[in-house]
């Protein structure tokens, strides 16, 4: 099968989800792999190492539009008669890739988890009602498939692609435009390709009581999220959620610290490899899931915890 | 302005989903509500029409009877609904996004709002096709909208950040968590949502492309250990961390 993938960057580097992306292609036994960017500013060697035998460069819109992209990769994709166009499922690639796969004329599977070759097409496993349920998929090509950050083993293979110059699609002329962008110093992992998330619940008490997990995170190289409850009380920004109505998550190591597990919490985290819970109540359903439990206040365990990371880091 | 509501009927957040039959159906004794994204979108809708006069159309496509969701929209004040009435067996995200389009395309609205995702599938592809079906802008993740100058600008939250985009109307918004609060209806909203029209007809069916072949629960996870209470419990944290998670 003939795969292309949709190359997202972040401060002149690619994206570890593409990379991923990418591996998913090479995974599926996708012979000929080649990858597509739209805009400026990619270093040719970008791709050296990842698999890709053919770089495409399309040249950026005035600004970034979703349509634009989409027109970019679904005539390539159709030009070149790709069986399957990868995306990795960030914010930017789940926008694009359905407007894409409608461009294109083909079956989507978004936020896929694992992958597998079905004669002309794939099977795909999905995670469904925020991660209660899975679900097996089977799409004949041309495809589009999204697939979820971390799932997938990075690509590696020898050399660098050569690169070839696109022109610029015939992209409709009414489309979304990007018109300010305001970034946080620093750039936030999302919560989805973190190796390491330090959530909060009800339990934390005030939003204050967030700088404790911070300072946990920080010292741990994650970040931070957030439950239901404490998103909705205003605590948090929504786009720390955790949860069937938030972001399902699966990181290397889960802190839950004043979170009582409800149903639809314990489905967006319970991928995590390991699950830690600091709660007070002995019986909240968290420590059901929790592999390492401490029963106790958050607010003497959690700075108590990160002195103690800290004199370890120390010596 | 006329604005069109995408809305979907799913199992209750805090429902426990069942495998039925062949390994390919969840039990249908669950309570069902309208997705809570899509909530969101009736609500900005509905506040649209209070500021600025609007008429609000719910659409949904939906087994007979499935019911419940179009009336919470016309309760929450959405003048009318179509109900697509849905039996077609193999029906995938394509198919319901080509079903939806033809509604949309027959009543020309000037916005279409949708959830973001639907929390059952969470594809999040419905909306966008059917923009990308009908030529029309899409702006998703929407947690503020405001309608100026023919126009739509989107406030959104990124990776760290937020963004503003535009796009000319007729576009398709999708609307995240945080750009409003719905609203529940009144017992006089609920009275007058009696005399709303829900026209019902049959969906029209197209080609699937994608089918759901099995089910599964995810590995259940197994209680772990306790180990210990309070700040006692930390050395032994952290010598777990370090040993036995290896993070530290």
């Amino acid at each position: 099968m003939k795969a292309l993938i949709y190359v997202e960057q972040r401060d002149g580097k690619v994206r570890t989800a593409t990379l991923e992306a990418a591996g998913a292609a090479a995974a599926l036994g996708c012979d000929e792999l080649h990858a597509v960017f739209v805009g400026d500013g990619l270093a040719a060697d970008a791709l050296a190492g990842a698999g890709v035998s053919k770089l495409f460069l399309v040249p950026p819109s005035d600004s970034y539009s979703p349509e634009y992209h989409a027109a970019a990769v679904a005539e390539l994709a159709r030009d070149g008669g790709y069986d399957i166009v990868f995306f990795a499922a960030t914010q930017r690639g789940k926008e694009i890739a359905p407007l894409a796969a409608v461009g294109r004329r083909a079956a989507f599977l978004g936020d896929v988890l694992e992958l597998a070759a079905d004669g002309g097409g794939v099977k795909a496993k999905r995670s469904l009602y925020g991660g209660k349920l899975f679900g097996w998929f089977s799409a004949p090509a041309p495809l589009v498939v999204t697939t979820r950050p971390k799932m997938f083993a990075p690509a590696s293979g020898e050399g660098e692609p050569a690169v070839e110059e696109r022109p610029a699609p015939a992209a409709p002329e009414k489309r979304a435009v990007l018109i300010e962008s305001h970034a946080s110093a620093g750039g936030k992992v999302d919560l989805t390709e973190a190796d390491i998330i330090v959530s909060g619940g009800r339990g934390m008490k005030d939003p204050a009581n967030f700088a404790i997990l911070e300072e946990l995170a920080e010292l741990l190289g994650g970040v931070v999220g957030a439950s239901r409850a404490a998103v909705d009380a205003g605590w948090r920004p929504h786009s720390d959620q955790v949860g069937q109505t938030g972001k399902v998550v699966s990181p290397q190591v889960y802190f839950a610290v004043g979170i009582s597990g409800a149903i639809q919490h314990l489905a967006g985290m319970s991928s995590s490899k390991v699950i830690v819970a600091v709660n007070k109540d002995p019986e909240a359903p968290i420590f059901k899931v929790a592999d390492y439990g401490v029963v106790g206040d958050a607010m003497k365990v959690v700075p108590a915890l990160s002195a103690e990371i800290r004199k370890k880091k120390g010596g | 302005m006329k604005i069109l509501v995408l809305v979907k009927r799913v199992p209750d957040t805090a429902a426990s989903i069942r495998i039925t039959g062949e390994g390919a159906s969840i039990a249908q004794d669950v309570e069902w509500v309208m997705s809570p994204y899509d909530e969101m979108a009736v609500e900005e809708a509905v506040r649209i029409k209070e500021r600025a006069g609007a008429e609000v159309v719910a659409v949904s496509l939906a087994p007979e009877g499935a019911v419940s969701h179009i009336r919470l929209a016309l309760e929450m004040g959405a003048d009318r609904a179509v109900h697509l009435v849905d039996s077609q067996p193999d029906r995938d995200a394509w198919s319901t996004a080509k079903a939806l389009a033809e509604v949309v395309k027959e009543e020309a609205p000037d916005l279409v709002l949708a959830g973001r995702t639907a929390v059952d599938m969470d594809q999040s592809f419905v909306a966008p096709a059917v923009a990308a079906l009908l030529g029309l802008p899409f702006l998703s993740s929407a947690v503020k909208l405001d309608l100026e100058d023919g126009k739509a600008v989107v406030r959104r939250e990124t990776e760290g950040g937020h963004e503003v985009l535009e796009a000319p109307l007729p576009c398709v918004v999708t609307a995240q968590k945080g750009i409003n609060e719905p609203r529940y209806p009144s017992l006089k909203s609920k009275i007058k949502a009696k005399k709303k029209k829900v026209d019902t007809r049959p969906a029209p069916e197209f080609e699937a492309l994608v089918k759901l072949e099995t089910l599964a629960y995810p590995p259940q996870r197994q209680a772990g250990r306790i180990l210990g209470e309070g700040v006692e419990a930390v050395p032994e944290l952290v010598r777990v961390l370090s040993e036995e998670v290896k993070i530290i």
